[in-house]
């Protein structure tokens, strides 16, 4: 009889067990405020709608390479994933992501805009759903640049104008579209120029100009701390890192919206999933993705809603009540030299011209 | 018992035969105690190094992808200039066909395009449009696919497929020692473009300085803890323990602000008088940051060993040599530096394989021209996803490390070699 019970108690804890098991769902994002933007925005609201408990982990920088190694091992442990544009473009060339039919496994619009509308051209692979626009421009010391603050990306180049160290990504994206455009490129042909040995050549000789002066970077936290001490006058990093710097933590820092560079970031759903997990990842990501989310997202952080009609939603500022629209990258203020990031352009050169990078700083 | 009979054991048989049966017992007890470490070890590390080393020169996603386009493209001559013929082409769409229904043809695209740019866009592209091409009813695959996308005509794309068609290759090897296979053979790739045997030989440089810094910081130390008092070396050890107990990237971290232009070093420099404000000293971002964190990070590594060591040389033979004359100096120098050179062989080689390995530290302290081979191994396997490069370059590092190593033997000896 007792023993019995305690069986029948064991097989119940286990039910529970494994029940509880099933009901964890893990997604993979960048940690930081981000994280927690997303948290506030989409996670916290799926949990109490759902009772799925959402584990976050914070290893989107590897995701690509995890991935691919769990996507090898057999056990994929992740349910949904956070990468940018070209990290999900390369994961559905590598059949790692899930391809998604926008139409028929994403929410409409309010007024009935079918989601393929609504993303337009930010559906830039079969496997990528879009969340956010953000870019990649400067910030600059107000207290080091002297009299006139920088104006054009192109102070970045002219250290006599605004001399002292300045930060920049240790890759070659962005960095050698800025030096063509500052090299007198226009904007139209910098891909065509960048992909021509003469022109990767200028792009390094202008970038030569500078390199003295470059402190190179590789998280996105380093710049709004290289600002923070002084240790350069002016740097690239995330648009909302930099509002983070300004508003959230007043330092004496300006923005240089000028050339800046659009990116994507969004979801993808690992391939290979169990069905059961797979319904769950798509019911998460549909969630997650619908115009009021994406719109709620904005409150938090200062990255655009990746959909159309989450624009007109976009409020204040969670915490300081400051209107968040200006802040955006997509704002028509902020917006009047902008680059979108070439993804078939950078697909096919990133490997190639990565590696002249490393022999050019190398040297 | 007669003498000419052998002698037995308390069963009857040959005390020979039992003795040596014992023997093997004995010896398959010790195997089967050992067993589980043994296996985990092989399991955990040794086969996942032999199948990450494997892939520098497996190759045969290429084969698997377009096995029959791979076949006819066997006897097209490279060097005529033109591309190749019909058959080829057929072959192609019907391997297409297939690749694309698996979603397999961007992957080969991803893989060929780390030896020929471009490569990838033209997998990538032409997946879309080959759903469409009727296999049957195509007058001509060569026009067809020529209409698709103009660099299927290119013959440096057909060449690429043709040098990587087999099942392995050497390509990442000759990309790791800086060399390319071309229409003339191989040769060094251009100028700009050379970059590992630089970092290569970084890597065995800056080891070496980071070395002998420890060995130079580390002996008076370890020299101190093995002959003060036990109360205040015991104190002594607890601090050079403490870092070593620190997370590596605070230790890292906490360099950064020590080090930097606007930080406490620098600030303290201008406030005394000795560093001009507007010429701050470049003490991060280079080889002296690498060399200052690494140093300071592996040198728990060197001072262990030499207090080992040093602790087992008696205080009386210094004593002695004094007593017959010889001076502090001397004594130190004939008597006690021989015995501790033990010590400094273990922390070296300990030092210089864990220096030559790291990344993390360059990463965050060495700018351009403090990082290591390890920070190229790194973006590798984890951006670039080239993860047979990354192989080959690993697999050359392992290769030098050992035969580091046998150097080391050879001249030092390894049995000269203490950790206590």
């Amino acid at each position: 009889m007792k023993m019995k019970t305690i069986m029948m108690g064991g097989a119940a804890f286990a039910m529970t067990a494994t029940a509880a098991m099933a009901e964890d769902m893990t997604i993979v994002s960048w940690g930081g405020a981000y994280s927690a933007s997303q948290k506030a925005a989409y996670h916290d609201p799926y949990s109490a709608n759902t009772g799925v408990n959402i584990i976050n982990d914070e290893s989107s920088a590897e995701a690509v390479a995890k991935l691919r190694a769990m996507a090898e091992a057999g056990n994929t442990t992740w349910d949904v994933v956070d990468v940018v544009a070209a990290d999900a473009i390369r994961l559905c060339d590598e059949g790692l992501a899930l391809e998604i039919d926008a139409d028929t496994q994403l929410a409409d619009a309010p007024d009935g805009t079918k989601a393929s509308a609504d993303f337009g051209d930010l559906l830039v692979s079969e496997c990528f759903i879009p969340q956010i626009v953000y870019s990649t421009t400067f910030g600059y010391r107000k207290d080091l640049v002297g009299a006139t603050a920088p104006t054009s990306v192109c102070s970045v180049f002219d250290t006599a104008a605004y001399p002292g160290k300045r930060s920049l990504e240790k890759r070659p994206i962005n960095n050698m579209e800025w030096a063509l455009m500052c090299d007198g490129v226009a904007k139209a042909d910098v891909y065509d120029v960048l992909a021509t040995d003469e022109g990767q050549a200028r792009a390094f000789a202008k970038l030569d100009t500078i390199k003295g002066d470059v402190i190179w970077w590789s998280a996105g936290a380093d710049t709004p701390q290289l600002l923070a001490d002084g240790e350069v006058v002016m740097g690239s990093t995330y648009n909302g890192r930099l509002f983070a710097l300004i508003e959230e933590q007043k330092q004496n820092v300006g923005m240089l919206w000028d050339g800046q560079v659009f990116d994507l970031d969004g979801w993808i759903i690992p391939a290979n999933l169990s069905d059961e997990r797979k319904a769950r990842a798509l019911d998460y990501v549909k969630f997650a993705t619908d115009t009021q989310r994406l719109a709620d997202q904005a409150k938090y952080i200062s990255y655009g809603p990746a959909r159309m009609s989450s624009a007109p939603l976009v409020g204040k500022h969670a915490s300081l009540g400051i209107d968040m629209a200006p802040h955006m990258p997509t704002d028509p203020e902020n917006a009047k030299n902008t680059l979108l990031y070439n993804y078939s352009f950078w697909a096919d050169y990133r490997d190639d011209i990565d590696a002249k990078f490393q022999a050019w700083l190398a040297k | 018992m007669s003498n000419s009979e052998t002698v037995l054991a308390n069963d009857g048989t040959s005390l020979k035969a039992s003795l040596a049966k014992s023997l093997r017992r004995q010896k398959i007890r010790a195997l089967l105690l050992i067993a589980p470490l043994l296996l985990f070890v092989l399991l955990t590390f040794i086969a996942p190094i032999v199948d990450m080393l494997f892939r520098s020169v497996e190759n045969s996603i290429v084969q698997d992808t377009l096995p029959e386009t791979v076949q006819q493209l066997a006897s097209w001559d490279s060097t005529t200039g033109e591309a190749p013929d019909e058959l080829v082409f057929a072959a192609l769409a019907r391997d297409l066909k297939v690749a694309v229904a698996s979603k397999s043809h961007t992957k080969l695209g991803s893989r060929l395009n780390y030896e020929q740019t471009g490569i990838s866009s033209l997998f990538r592209q032409t997946g879309r449009k080959v759903k469409k091409l009727d296999l049957e009813n195509t007058p001509s695959f060569k026009d067809a696919f020529f209409k698709m996308n103009k660099k299927w005509h290119d013959p440096t794309i057909w060449t690429t497929i043709q040098n990587f068609s087999g099942k392995y290759t050497d390509g990442y090897f000759l990309a790791a020692a800086d060399l390319e296979r071309s229409t003339e053979g191989v040769q060094a790739v251009p100028e700009d473009e050379k970059i590992y045997f630089k970092l290569f030989l970084r890597t065995l440089q800056m080891s070496l300085t980071i070395t002998v810094m420890c060995i130079l910081l580390g002996y008076p130390i370890a020299f101190l803890l093995a002959t003060l008092p036990l109360r205040t070396s015991n104190m002594l050890m607890i601090l050079v323990l403490l870092p070593f107990w620190t997370s590596l990237l605070v230790r890292t971290s906490a360099w950064k602000v020590l080090l930097q232009q606007q930080g406490v070093i620098n600030d303290f420099l201008v406030f005394v008088g000795i560093v001009a404000d507007d010429n701050r000293l470049e003490l991060m971002n280079n080889v002296t940051g690498t060399v200052i964190a690494m140093t300071h990070i592996l040198l728990p590594f060197m001072i262990l060993p030499l207090f080992s060591v040093m602790k087992t040389i008696p205080p009386t033979y210094m004593r002695a040599a004094k007593s017959m004359g010889a001076n502090d100096f001397t004594a130190f120098r004939r008597v006690y530096f021989p015995q501790s050179i033990p010590g400094i062989g273990a922390g070296s080689i300990l030092c210089f394989i864990l220096a030559i390995g790291y990344y993390i530290t360059p990463e965050i302290v060495g700018g351009t021209k403090g990082v290591f081979i390890s920070n190229r191994i790194a973006y590798h396997i984890s951006s670039s996803l080239n993860w047979g490069l990354g192989a080959a370059l690993g697999a050359i590092l392992l290769v030098v490390v050992l035969m580091l190593y046998w150097l080391y033997d050879k001249f030092v000896g390894i049995d000269n070699v203490k950790l206590g």
